[in-house]
């Protein structure tokens, strides 16, 4: 639903044009690219490295308090259930593919999305004027919208290059890995999620453990595709809240509420 | 208590934020660059 309310624009898929609608002006609360052609909102990483490469530096009030609004009223619950490309890892996860969901190196690729909302987000934009790096470089939400103009516009396509090539290399990697790994872009690289996750353990939409409910039988933590135990960290910061962990507690010792 | 204040205190920051970002015509700098098409974005360069 989530995909397709902020992709509405379905005349765009057709004709290979971008919205320019006044809509364009809100940022969507999921990583969406503005220059996908269904897109009528803008993308909020997108918007806030604009703001922040800028020639002037201005700023960003608008982009960090939609991001503050959003991350304290629901944490990475957008995560969970409105970001297009979240839904499309699940999507791929679903497929019947060899599954490696936990591994060795899983806690410590953690903190690389970190790193890249540092770096690639933050700072490189800030220092190298007019070029949004994760954009630029990594984001795969703007490989897939580049995908479909270029299908769309033979001029568009006949300006692809090196950049385009890297650019598909990283969303090959990143859907072939999805069939194995549960969404391992949230995971690991989405600075989004990052801003969110600090959010998670204060926000007004969160989760409740019922501590006398609670007969620690870790049926939550078995169920988690995130590799969190709920029952130990109900908030944590890798949560996406996609509610698995609540629907199989036997005891009903887990909630997601609104509490202030 | 505390982390009621602190949610509370962030919605607030957030709405306030959103209105000052107004104020100085932000909107129009994210459309400014949300209704054309992000070569960087697409792989353009």
């Amino acid at each position: 639903m989530a995909l397709l309310l902020q992709n509405a624009n379905f005349k765009g898929f057709f004709e290979g044009k971008i919205y320019q609608g006044a809509s364009k002006s809100v940022c969507v609360p999921g990583l969406n690219c503005y220059s996908c052609p269904g897109a009528i909102g803008a993308c909020p990483i997108g918007s806030l490295q604009t703001y922040l490469s800028g020639l002037k530096f201005k700023f960003p009030y608008y982009v960090v308090g939609i991001l503050i609004f959003i991350g304290a009223l629901v944490g990475r619950a957008v995560c969970g259930f409105l970001c297009p490309f979240g839904f499309l890892q699940d999507l791929l996860y679903m497929i019947p593919f060899f599954k490696k969901n936990e591994f060795k190196l899983d806690k410590y690729l953690r903190y690389f999305k970190y790193v890249v909302l540092g770096l690639f987000v933050l700072l490189l934009p800030f220092c190298f004027k007019l070029t949004p790096f994760f954009c630029k470089y990594i984001c795969p939400s703007g490989t897939i919208a580049g995908i479909w103009l270029a299908s769309a516009d033979k001029q568009v396509a006949s300006q692809l290059g090196g950049l385009f090539s890297w650019k598909l290399v990283v969303l090959g990697i990143i859907l072939v890995t999805s069939l194995m790994i549960y969404r391992p872009f949230c995971k690991y690289i989405c600075p989004l999620g990052a801003i969110y996750g600090f959010f998670n353990k204060i926000s007004l939409y969160r989760m409740h453990l019922d501590k006398s409910k609670c007969v620690n039988c870790k049926a939550c933590a078995k169920v988690c595709k995130m590799n969190i135990d709920p029952s130990v960290k109900p908030n944590s910061c890798e949560c996406i809240r996609c509610g698995d962990c609540v629907n199989a507690c036997p005891h009903k010792a887990l909630k997601m509420k609104v509490k202030i | 208590m505390r982390k009621r204040i602190l949610t509370i205190s962030l919605i607030a920051a957030g709405i306030i934020l959103i209105v000052v970002g107004i104020v100085l015509k932000q909107p129009e700098g994210v459309f400014a660059k949300a209704a054309r098409i992000c070569m960087e974005c697409i792989g353009l360069g």
